[in-house]
């Protein structure tokens, strides 16, 4: 048995039964890493020392009676993979960026901090867009990672390291961050499963920010099951970020949770289903609605008003944010420092030239254009208050509906270099996923089956601000009703 | 929609010594994007109050005071990232040239 083929569960089941131990599942992972990470170029940096950090869990397995073993942390011993822009202390954070090559984070963020107090074992860290701005993993400064199921095609990003080391059997699962699609969308490309939660639901603290008002650090897993034990770990109050919500604030029940899919109330917008939608994503997603229509869910179509606007908003508020939160990247109290510079000036303009890739350059660009004199007005504050209407549109639709359903990406996964030499177009893959960021609310992708070259295919359930136990808990009756396992 | 002169002024604000390259591609570039969310004027936001932030959550209080022993003690790492330093400080060059 390849025992990197497990899903996490499983896994925690045979290290419990002593069916393998720590050392056999991290040292296969490793394995598999050395054996295929040279093509797919899902990591940035691979943590050899795991193989240290396992033994010392055998040891503890190794002594443990039949009751300490059941006492053992859900992600005790279990390899998992982690985007270069969250920190681990002691180790470098480059969020995929020149400027942070050298860097080396001096804490670790309070995520990390809960998956090594349950004993996870952390694999290394993955590539990304530079600093999460992108959708393919190509505008990484240190080359692009290839889809596990055709390395001609993006992996899908920014997270697209963590989708592809999850899809490529090179982690058991990942940690991601999604700013407006960064974990769904890659998790679409490369068939498993993306949990964005709600904003707040996990905390932010030593997370590299990119828009700190939309910004959330999740899992990506083979399964929903998979996706929810790594949620339940990272999740919860935190006095290091003020917009952390306590975890009882997190309903864990709920009427409907005893029910399946009897009677659930459906919606499927109408406007993720409009031009621009491949044909074979949308059979996928109708078979999915069909499925769940024949267990007895009532599907009905549901209207976003303002879901057209959500890109524009989305291109306005996230620059804005951007061209403040990289302001502090100035050469002088760490990264890149322009050498024979004569003024501080110089200093801070030049580091930041040969530091920054052409599209974090771009957005910082933007950003400061929009927030600068005599343009507030027109372009950050109306995009607020679009904003307020994107909100207000999942609002009314969720009076009527307990999910929204419909795909998570326009297309399968593009061709390498395919969108490179435009923006724009580079933008529209996150089309229907950026509206779920601007409203703070949880969504979920997950393989609703592949087209006919074998390329998956994503399907996004979107939840209410807070309901993030119900997504779960909905997620898990569709993955029953779908049946397809995506394999790399 | 963007000029030059204006990409030049911006790039000051940002702080960033853009190459003569980079500034004309971003003329085209940022006119474009600005062109596409130039969409944002359909919307009919008169009395619409501006969602500045993502969490519901407000008035948020805690301590002033140093609250986790772990991130205490960290002076040497930090200051070990700092490219030029002396004496324990961050030297920055002169700011008046």
């Amino acid at each position: 048995m390849d025992i990197t083929s497990l899903t996490l569960s499983a896994a925690a089941k045979g290290l419990r039964e002593r069916a393998f131990s720590v050392s056999d599942l991290v040292g296969a992972h490793l394995d598999a890493i050395a054996q295929k990470d040279g093509v797919l170029h899902a990591y940035l940096h691979v943590f050899d020392d795991a193989r240290e950090a396992a033994r010392s869990a055998d040891i503890r397995i190794a002594t443990a009676n039949p009751l300490d073993i059941e006492a053992l942390p859900p992600l005790f011993g279990v390899p998992i993979a982690v985007k270069d822009n969250i920190l681990v202390e002691g180790r470098q954070a480059t969020a995929g960026s020149k400027i942070l090559e050298h860097y080396t984070a001096s804490y670790d963020a309070t995520v990390i901090r809960k998956l090594k107090e349950q004993g996870a074992i952390i694999l290394g860290k993955t590539n990304m867009d530079e600093f999460a701005m992108g959708s393919s993993t190509e505008y990484s400064a240190f080359g692009p990672t290839k889809n596990p199921h055709d390395v001609t095609r993006v992996p899908g990003g920014s997270s697209g390291g963590s989708a592809a080391a999850v899809a490529g059997r090179m982690a058991i699962a990942a940690l991601g961050s999604d700013t407006g699609g960064s974990i769904r969308q890659p998790a679409a490309f490369c068939g498993v499963v993306g949990m964005k939660p709600t904003y707040g639901a996990v905390s932010r603290h030593g997370l590299i920010a990119m828009a700190s008002s939309l910004d959330v650090i999740g899992p990506l897993a083979k399964t929903v099951g998979d996706a929810e034990i790594i949620f339940d770990a990272i999740r919860g109050k935190d006095a290091f970020d003020a917009t952390a919500y306590d975890e009882t604030e997190i309903p864990v029940k709920h009427s409907m949770f005893d029910k399946k899919l009897k009677n659930l109330r459906v919606g499927v917008p109408k406007e993720y289903f409009g031009a621009g939608l491949d044909a074979d994503v949308e059979k996928a997603v109708r078979r999915v609605l069909q499925n769940m229509e024949h267990a007895g869910a009532r599907i009905e179509e549901v209207t976003l008003p303002h879901a057209h606007l959500a890109l524009p908003a989305y291109y306005i508020i996230v620059p804005s944010e951007v061209s403040a939160n990289l302001a502090r990247l100035d050469g002088q109290r760490y990264g890149h420092h322009a050498k024979d510079a004569d003024t501080l000036y110089d200093v801070y303009a030049r580091s930041r030239d040969e530091g920054f890739g052409t599209e974090v350059k771009r957005r910082i660009m933007l950003g400061t254009y929009a927030l600068s004199a005599g343009y507030y007005d027109a372009y950050y504050l109306k995009a607020q208050k679009v904003r307020r209407l994107i909100a207000d549109d999942f609002n009314r639709a969720f009076e009527r509906v307990d999910i929204l359903i419909g795909p998570t990406t326009p297309a399968p996964a593009f061709p390498l270099g395919s969108r490179n030499d435009n923006p724009l177009e580079m933008y529209l893959a996150d089309i229907y996923t950026v509206a779920v960021n601007l409203a703070g609310l949880p969504a979920l992708s997950m393989p609703a089956g592949a087209n006919a070259t074998g390329l998956p295919i994503g399907l996004q359930l979107i939840a209410p601000r807070l309901e993030d136990k119900k997504l779960f808990h909905i997620a898990k009756q569709a993955e029953a009703v779908i049946g397809y396992t995506a394999k790399a | 929609m963007i000029s030059k002169k204006d990409v030049q002024h911006i790039a000051h604000l940002a702080r960033l010594a853009l190459t003569a390259e980079e500034e004309d591609r971003f003329v085209g570039e940022l006119s474009a994007i600005l062109g596409f969310v130039e969409k944002l004027n359909e919307a009919d936001t008169e009395g619409v109050m501006p969602m500045t932030g993502g969490t519901m959550l407000a008035h948020v209080m805690r301590e002033d005071a140093v609250s986790d022993p772990v991130l205490e003690g960290k002076h040497e790492q930090l200051l070990s990232a700092v490219p030029e330093k002396k004496d324990g400080w961050v030297k920055v060059k002169k700011i008046f040239s």
